[in-house]
């Protein structure tokens, strides 16, 4: 922005506006940090500080199996979504960058609607469905419509990164000698290594944030993740409310994202195709 | 090591679109073949054909005597430089390069020493292990090339290899382009759009235009007896000068003068074309000075009078540009095309244009008028209706070589579409049956040279 703002003026303007957004959007998150560290009596105290910090609430979570197996369920069902997805994506992206085929359009058309759809509208039916093939409350369970919906969302992004990638590089490979699959696997993906690993963030991102599937199609901590298992915390008697662990559980969930995000934002903002063709 | 002969090739894309019709050539063994034509002339699709890398519709491909129509390119024995070599840009020089034999599982030994070598032949033993983004544009090219030289394949193809340089390098590459090939002694079937790569590194050159193989034969060849406006139009730098030209009392009336037409030419012209009119065509280097051509010479052409636009001195030469006056349209689809392709037409600058290279002692001066004389000898005439060189068909009484009857039978705009065949010894029927007609029509004698005057 401190390009477009020429004027003083214009800069003061835009970094107020920018300070207010960012607010905006990290109040919540301080919030949920401050509610994390009150005592159980304090969480109904307005003060935004706590008047006496403690670190129960995360000792208490992560203690409980209620909490730790979830948040495993969740790292296992993530990772192994992720990998399916993006193996998947990279070849049906592939090929829509690359060749002409009949029923390409409607291919794309198909990936678009699937994420364009309302997951709640698809809850009922594939809870049926997975209630008939005895995949309810299993891993397999959430993997399987966690690839589902990750697939349009990889081959989206995927198939404009391999746009990019000069297709003459593949003629080269073709004619040194490899086979379509050689010349995929060796010139092709690694060029497209950035893109792969945007897409596999994005994706594991909407698998770990996902609520909707995992409290509908789980039933015990066998396969429940992690921010559904939040919402089956108790307190410690009936009648008061597991705010703190709650919000501790909150903000343990927040962290692989946060670091996540941080360790892979040069890679993906590194392009590595410089070099390949004439400047 | 291996020939390669096209035969009928033809490609059409699932458009609709041909690319490239009835194209037929027989490439020897060892042979350096320059395929060039404007940008959209089907040189480059012909040349993905031979690599694999686009099917053919029609026609078989043979290479070193084996049908390889249905073969990938890993099969074809194959090595190919493209235009924007296309170097992997996640390998470092040495991985680029050694890439083909690590595919074809060759020991780890043996590549390193082969990389070695084709680095230490090209220069870039100290890049070996630099990834192609850290390199300068020639180095890059010239890792493209060794990239094809360490397999050692049978054949060559080169796709603009040169286009993306810069002028100076570009002429030190392409001296060392045909110093490798030399040296290797590899069929190579380059392609380019530029004329002057054409003349220079080819042993032969393949002329096409819109998918048609118009002329194929040494660069002399195509120089001195072009088969049509196309191709007379393309090769040479500058570029020919055409004028339109009327027959009249078997004179060549054009509006620098009036030409004697021998009567060869005459009857030639009389019984190609429909109309009176023709294209008549200069190079620049038939025109001189009248002050210093000898009164012996003379005679041969005729001499008039310009005001000269523009005098460019290359100190070796002197080239100078004049403007003439219309005296009838030269419209020509061929000649359009070349304007568009060299840029002329957006330019502006009118066809009507005369270059001239005369002898650097001429007291010519710029916006002076001078008397200039044009050698009428080695004037082409052309049909302007299907383009065709009809002072070739004249020369091709009896006197003509056979090489040129050959390369000349001429494919022309509206002509048919069946372009010759000129390798030796492999005249198709359709080539042999056009020389023929040729032959038979003119049956006057030619006296060596082809006198117009």
């Amino acid at each position: 922005m401190a390009a477009v703002a020429s004027t003083p003026r214009q800069k003061v303007g835009w970094t107020t506006a920018n300070f207010v957004v960012i607010a905006l959007a990290l109040i919540p998150v301080l919030w949920l940090l401050s509610l994390s560290f009150k005592t159980p009596a304090a969480v109904i105290d307005p003060s935004f500080i706590p008047a006496s910090w403690t670190w129960g609430n995360y000792s208490g979570i992560l203690t409980s199996a209620q909490f730790i197996r979830p948040l495993i369920n969740s790292i296992g069902i993530g990772l192994i979504s992720t990998v399916i997805s993006v193996v998947l994506a990279s070849m049906a992206a592939y090929a829509i960058a690359r060749l002409r085929f009949p029923g390409k359009s409607l291919l794309i058309g198909m990936a678009l609607l699937i994420a364009m759809f309302p997951l709640i509208a698809l809850v009922t039916p594939l809870f049926t469905i997975e209630r008939a093939l005895g995949l309810f409350n299993t891993w397999p369970g959430l993997i399987i419509p966690y690839i589902a919906f990750g697939l349009p969302l990889g081959i989206y992004t995927l198939s404009a990164f391999f746009r990019e990638i000069p297709w003459e590089l593949e003629k080269a490979a073709k004619v040194d000698g490899a086979t379509p699959f050689q010349a995929f696997v060796r010139v092709i993906a690694p060029l497209a290594a950035p893109g792969m690993v945007t897409t596999a963030i994005l994706v594991f991102l909407a698998c770990w944030n996902d609520f909707l599937l995992a409290i509908s199609f789980t039933s015990t901590i066998a396969s429940r993740t992690a921010p559904a298992a939040m919402e089956y915390f108790s307190g410690s008697s009936q009648f008061t409310v597991p705010t703190g662990p709650i919000a501790a559980a909150a903000v343990v969930i927040t962290i692989p994202i946060i670091v996540f995000v941080l360790f892979f934002q040069r890679r993906i903002v590194a392009g590595l195709t410089s070099g390949a063709v004439k400047g | 090591m291996a020939e390669i002969v096209l035969d009928h090739i033809t490609k059409r894309f699932p458009d609709g679109a041909l690319a490239v019709d009835d194209f037929n050539l027989d490439i020897s063994d060892g042979e350096f073949v320059i395929l060039v034509g404007p940008s959209g002339c089907g040189k480059s699709t012909t040349l993905n054909m031979i690599a694999g890398l686009e099917d053919i519709t029609s026609g078989e491909l043979r290479i070193g005597g084996k049908v390889v129509n249905n073969k990938t390119p890993k099969d074809r024995d194959i090595a190919m430089v493209f235009q924007s070599y296309a170097l992997y840009p996640h390998m470092t020089v040495r991985e680029n390069m050694g890439f083909a034999l690590k595919l074809a599982k060759v020991p780890q030994a043996t590549i390193n020493e082969k990389v070695e070598e084709a680095a230490r032949i090209l220069d870039l033993t100290q890049h070996l292990d630099r990834r192609p983004a850290n390199l300068s544009g020639g180095q890059r090219q010239r890792v493209a090339m060794g990239r094809a030289i360490v397999r050692d394949p049978s054949v060559f193809l080169m796709d603009e290899p040169l286009s993306n340089l810069d002028a100076k390098l570009r002429v030190q590459m392409r001296t060392e382009v045909s110093r490798i090939q030399r040296r290797l002694g590899t069929t190579t079937v380059y392609v380019t759009h530029d004329q002057t790569e054409a003349m220079t590194l080819g042993d032969r050159v393949a002329v096409m235009r819109s998918g048609l193989l118009q002329q194929v034969g040494s660069p002399k060849e195509l120089y001195d007896s072009p088969v049509n406006l196309f191709v007379a139009g393309f090769i040479g730098s500058p570029a020919m000068n055409f004028m339109g030209g009327t027959l009249e009392d078997g004179k060549l009336r054009t509006s620098l003068g009036d030409f004697q037409l021998s009567d060869r030419l005459r009857r030639a012209v009389e019984r190609e074309s429909a109309g009176r009119e023709v294209i008549v065509g200069l190079r620049p280097e038939n025109f001189e000075d009248a002050a210093i051509v000898s009164a012996d010479a003379r005679p041969n052409g005729i001499t008039f009078h310009t005001s000269i636009d523009v005098l460019e001195s290359m100190g070796s030469d002197v080239f100078v540009y004049f403007t003439q006056a219309r005296e009838q349209g030269v419209n020509a689809a061929e000649l359009e095309e070349l304007a568009k392709d060299s840029g002329r037409a957006d330019t502006g600058a009118s066809g009507d244009t005369v270059v001239a290279r005369l002898d650097a002692a001429t007291r010519i001066h710029e916006g002076g008028d001078a008397e200039l004389w044009v050698d009428g000898r080695s004037m082409h005439v052309f049909d302007p209706a299907t383009g065709r060189n009809l002072s070739l068909d004249a020369d091709r009484g009896g006197a003509a070589s056979s090489s040129a009857a050959r390369s000349s039978t001429g494919s022309s705009s509206a002509g048919s579409s069946s372009a010759g065949s000129s390798s030796a010894g492999s005249s198709s029927a359709g080539s042999s049956a056009a020389g023929s007609d040729a032959a038979t029509g003119s049956t006057t004698p030619a006296g060596p040279g082809g006198e117009v005057t």
